[in-house]
């Protein structure tokens, strides 16, 4: 213990509080509380291409994709949020798609490509959502915000892919680009500072429909 | 989570055997409904068979004239395909309102149907549940149950199925084709896959222990106008409070489901011969003998309301 740190835990551990705070909403506490099994950890090997790099990792089979990225490649700009699928903000692209990397195991993806937040872009050529997002303010405390990203990368390449969605009125056509069709495209992401109507800036920017 | 052995099956016979053979195995596809539960150790599997090698990720056209659909299509292929938002455009619907767009993109048609009940009590381990642990009593009945079911209920259980698909599957007469682990194949038409909770709310479908599914058959198409409304507490991105699917012909025929009101998709053929007399007589006939809780009787009018706005649509 030293004087800059009295209570005697390091920032990540309060962190790790932190989302057990948050996750509260959704996880029972008594779920939380119960201790672990003294039960025996099962160890795979899998291999998988990460932002490019083909990386070989030895995990316990219990490792989701998003520990697996964040504390075993310390690609840690993916961000773990509620742990359940339903902040968004743990979504990562894999082979092409958006998904939520919290509710997926790492064995279950070898051979998979995966991008992170890491991958699309650098801080001396970021990509054009990235940018976007800087220009047009599309966060506040940024927590959500690289899993937003993802998202939105994904989201303009699924409407380009005529995927339809909830708000498409013609199941038949061709969805319409709209603020409608972003926003419930969007909607798996949830963004505690309400940085929404600025997202949508950045990401109609992107698109070339400026509003 | 508990520790866990793992495997990737390459057929679904292999699959269902090795499920069958290992104490505590579960098949894992999508992973959404199960991953979440494992964190909370609802679920406890020992070992998980991996079933996205299978190659059952195919639609194809069956011989008479309907889609098989591969047990891994993942619901964002499934919505997306344009035979099913041709012919079948209450099942796109139906998928395009579950959940989010990421969690389409891994969900799986087989996962889907064998998501597990979203009772908050269910949720809690803390709190009894005659699903979660069998003769601990049921804390939702007496208890919050604004979200829970009204048909079909039982003493043991009043908890509803969460899949939005699934009602659409009801509607449209789907068949489930199932391995044994003996190797040995099966078809059950959809109104006999799910159960009423009864005395055994843990058994939710009538699946043999090991028994695979492989795909979901939808006989030929009928026509009509398909409409898949959902009513929840936000606009997107949450589970339905009630959910009518419906396929509604010009001369006034059709088929209609309801979500969000029983253990299973709630389905009367009997009702659907009302349909041209208006919403009150469907639902006098489908949801008869409803068992509500204070609660939760805000669901009989929303039905028939929610029904009405589809039948008025329907008939413009
Ligand atoms: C935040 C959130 C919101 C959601 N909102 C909605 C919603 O609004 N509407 C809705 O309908 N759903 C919703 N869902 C649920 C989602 O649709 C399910 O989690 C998903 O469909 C499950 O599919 P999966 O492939 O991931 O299943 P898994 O989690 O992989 O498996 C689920 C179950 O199916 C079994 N299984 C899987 N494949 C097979 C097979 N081939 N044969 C036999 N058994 C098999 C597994 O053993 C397991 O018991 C939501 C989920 C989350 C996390
Ligand atoms: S309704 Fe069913 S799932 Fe909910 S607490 Fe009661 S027994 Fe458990």
């Amino acid at each position: 213990m030293n004087d800059d740190n009295p209570i005697g835990i390091n920032r990540r551990e309060m962190l790790a509080s932190g989302f057990a705070t948050a996750a509260a909403t959704s996880v029972p506490i008594s779920a939380q509380a119960k201790p672990q099994p003294a039960d025996q950890p099962n160890r795979m090997k899998v291999t998988m291409t990460v932002n490019g790099e083909k990386r070989t990792l030895d995990l316990d089979t219990r490792t989701t994709l998003l520990d697996a990225l964040r504390e075993h490649l310390e690609l840690t700009g993916t961000k773990k949020g509620c742990d359940h699928g339903q902040c968004g903000a743990c979504t990562v692209i894999v082979d092409g798609r958006r998904i939520n990397s919290c509710l997926s195991l790492a064995v279950m993806h070898p051979e998979a490509e995966v991008t992170t937040i890491e991958g699309l872009g650098k801080p001396d050529k970021l990509h054009p959502m990235q940018s976007a997002f800087i220009r047009h303010d599309g966060y506040q405390c940024g927590y959500c915000t690289p899993g937003q990203i993802c998202s939105a990368v994904s989201t303009l390449q699924e409407m380009r892919d005529g995927i339809p969605s909830h708000v498409t009125a013609d199941l038949e056509g061709t969805p319409p680009f709209s603020v409608d069709e972003l926003r419930e495209r969007m909607s798996g992401n949830i963004c505690r500072c309400g940085a929404y109507s600025n997202i949508m800036e950045a990401m109609l920017d992107v698109a070339g429909e400026r509003a | 989570m508990r520790a866990f052995s793992f495997e990737r099956a390459t057929s679904p016979a292999e699959a269902a055997a090795a499920v069958a053979r290992t104490p505590g195995a579960k098949f894992i596809a999508g992973g959404t409904n199960l991953l979440d539960l494992m964190k909370l150790e609802i679920e406890t599997p020992t070992h998980l068979v991996d079933v996205n090698d299978l190659g059952l990720d195919k639609i194809t056209p069956t011989d008479d004239g309907g889609l098989r659909i591969g047990a891994l299509v993942r619901n964002t292929d499934l919505a997306a395909d344009n035979r099913v938002r041709r012919d079948y455009g209450v099942l796109s619907r139906a998928l395009l309102a579950g959940a989010s767009g990421q969690l389409r993109n891994k969900a799986t048609t087989a996962g889907n149907l064998l998501q597990r009940t979203r009772c908050p009590y269910f949720y809690d381990p803390a709190m009894p549940c005659n699903k979660r642990k069998p003769g601990s009593g049921c804390a939702a009945i007496g208890g919050f149950n604004r979200n829970l079911a009204i048909m079909g209920v039982s003493d043991k259980c009043i908890a509803t199925h969460p899949s939005d698909m699934a009602v659409a599957m009801r509607a449209l007469d789907a068949t489930v084709e199932t391995v044994k682990p003996d190797g040995k194949t099966r078809a059950i038409p959809i109104a006999d896959f799910h159960r009423l909770p009864g005395d055994t709310p843990q058994i939710e479908t009538n699946l043999q222990p090991g028994e695979c599914i492989t795909a979901v058959t939808l006989p030929r198409p009928i026509g009509g106008k398909h409409v898949y409304h959902k009513v929840r507490d936000r606009a997107s991105y949450a589970f339905a409070l009630i959910s009518v699917a419906a396929v509604v012909r010009d001369d006034g025929t059709g088929r209609l489901a309801f979500g969000g009101l029983a253990h299973k998709p709630w389905r009367v053929e009997a009702a659907e011969a009302k349909i041209g007399d208006g919403a009150k007589a469907v639902t006098d006939i489908a949801l008869a003998g409803a068992k509500t809780t204070p609660q939760n009787a805000f669901k009989l009018p929303l039905v028939e309301r929610t029904l009405g706005g589809i039948l008025t649509e329907a008939r413009a």
